[in-house]
């Protein structure tokens, strides 16, 4: 057996730290924090639970940051925003939430992210090891629009599974009629909150950002809920593979455009060739080309016929034998909820139809995977 | 029987010239669930220190290096076939494959139970 310590910087801290070490979370880092990858459950069973009942995850390592307009009208913050991004965000309408990618010039994505419209402002979440970049990136780009204000005094949980509606419901009685991706100000337990019915599970769920001073007491009211339990990062992993979702920098980065990503849905025509406001985001050029005529490669669902799971990072090939690399597994492990092995990664468009055989090299062998249809484990979003 | 560990948390359950070999509990107990093993062939030449078998978790593959060089004379299927008896029964039902000691002098630079513990201390 080998361990995997690495020494860095000291971590950052959640303002849930102290309830992680309390309730037996194993704590690693992660993107510059000290995070629990699994509590005394064990990653399996968490990943399980949540399926089955409700998951509490911490996720208040992500970024929050409202982009107030100057002139006070939303639309002007939505406008400026699609110069970086190549998703509609003028038609987000008042209280609800649509994801997004920053991009860059080469068309390749700087972040994924979730974008709101509370009314007056815009608030978005973007990824914890991004924040610092994407902060920058949005003062340069819409310093003349609006202010960036990162809410760093701010924790956000996550609660997932079916039975997280009615927990949350308990604190919050507004939850049980929003629908999937409804988002804005609602009051949690007294306390001014942030929440979205949505989540990185596939599970239906919500996103409650929360005062950081009232993080652990909200926390623990929920978790006093018998179906409510803390889940660590290790299986909000699996869950968020079997949902088919990307991890940003495995699976989605600054070398993967959209169109490559199959993230094309999340694009709207309005943005498109021929659209009302088509274009004017980084990579606008390519990425919309690519839409019109087509990718070379592309992110796709792999299922190992066998009981291997098979990892990040591995080498994929057309048949069982040739020598030419054709791709690359992103994110691969074991499904709980699938009771299989599953991966994402990119092939060749030509070898990409649902239903291909390729090979992935794992300790010296080729193993075979099915392409396959994406999500592993079907969604169940309060639409 | 003498039992005998590794500081890569490998048991070997000495019986005449075949050494047993498994991973400990404390070992299952940092991997977590175990959801694929996968065991060398029969017959096969292992050289101290070379990986032998894979005992994977939902997040992670880990190596399992051969304690002592030897012939593989027997594995067990048992565990590949059903991987969650790791989690259950490690230092027993959960062994992982025989080998036919080469050098006995390679067993002396192995630690006992107590300085096992003393090590996962």
């Amino acid at each position: 057996m080998s361990a995997h310590d690495t020494a860095l910087a000291p971590l950052k801290q959640t303002p849930l730290h102290a309830l992680h070490l309390a309730r037996g979370g194993k704590m690693v880092p992660f993107a510059g924090y000290d995070m629990p990858v699994q509590y005394t459950l064990g990653v399996l069973k968490e990943h399980l639970h949540t399926r089955a009942s409700a998951g509490l995850f911490d996720v208040s390592h992500m970024g929050q940051i409202a982009l107030r307009p100057k002139s006070g009208k939303v639309e002007d913050a939505a406008l400026a925003l699609e110069r970086l991004v190549p998703q509609d965000i003028v038609a987000v309408a008042q209280g609800r939430q649509r994801y997004a990618q920053f991009t860059n010039a080469d068309g390749g994505i700087l972040d994924d992210l979730m974008v709101a419209n509370f009314g007056d402002h815009l608030f978005v979440v973007v990824n914890a090891a991004c924040k610092a970049e994407d902060e920058a990136l949005l003062r340069a780009a819409l310093f003349d629009t609006c202010i960036i204000e990162p809410l760093t005094e701010r924790a956000l949980i996550a609660l997932q599974g079916p039975k997280a509606v009615a927990a949350l419901t308990r604190l919050c009685p507004e939850a049980a009629a929003m629908r999937f991706m409804d988002a804005g100000p609602r009051r949690v337990m007294g306390l001014d909150c942030f929440v979205s019915r949505s989540g990185y599970t596939g599970e239906d769920g919500f996103e409650i950002s929360v005062p950081a001073a009232d993080a652990e007491a909200l926390a623990t009211a929920l978790l006093a809920d018998d179906n409510v339990t803390l889940i660590g990062l290790g299986a909000r992993d699996s869950l968020r593979l079997e949902a088919g979702l990307c991890l940003y920098g495995h699976d989605i980065d600054t070398t993967t455009t959209p169109v490559e990503g199959d993230l094309v849905w999340s694009i709207q025509k309005s943005r498109r060739t021929g659209g009302a406001r088509a274009g004017g985001f980084p990579g606008a050029t390519k990425i919309l080309t690519q839409i019109d005529t087509g990718v070379a490669r592309k992110r796709v669902g792999l299922r190992p016929e066998g009981r291997a799971p098979v990892r990040e990072g591995a080498p994929l090939f057309a048949d069982a034998s040739s020598g030419e690399q054709i791709g690359s597994v992103t994110s691969g492990g074991f499904g709980p909820s699938v009771g299989a092995p599953i991966a994402m990664g990119y092939l060749p468009s030509s070898e990409a139809a649902i239903g291909g055989t390729v090979f992935a090299e794992v300790r010296g062998q080729r193993l075979p995977l099915r392409v396959a249809d994406l999500p592993f484990f079907p969604h169940s979003y309060k639409r | 029987m003498t039992t005998l560990y590794t500081a890569d948390h490998e048991w070997l359950a000495v019986d005449g010239d075949v050494v047993t070999v498994g991973i400990t509990n404390y070992a299952q107990e940092q991997l977590g669930d175990i959801v694929f093993v996968e065991l060398p062939k029969v017959g096969r030449q292992l050289n101290k220190s070379e990986a032998a078998a894979v005992v994977e978790s939902v997040k992670a593959a880990s190596d399992v290096y051969a304690p002592i060089t030897g012939e593989v004379v027997e594995v067990n299927d048992a565990v590949s076939g059903e991987p969650a008896l790791i989690n259950t029964d490690a230092d027993g039902k959960a062994w992982l494959f025989k080998l036919r000691i080469a050098n006995k002098s390679e067993l002396d630079g192995l630690m006992d139970a107590a300085a096992y513990k003393a090590h996962t201390a």
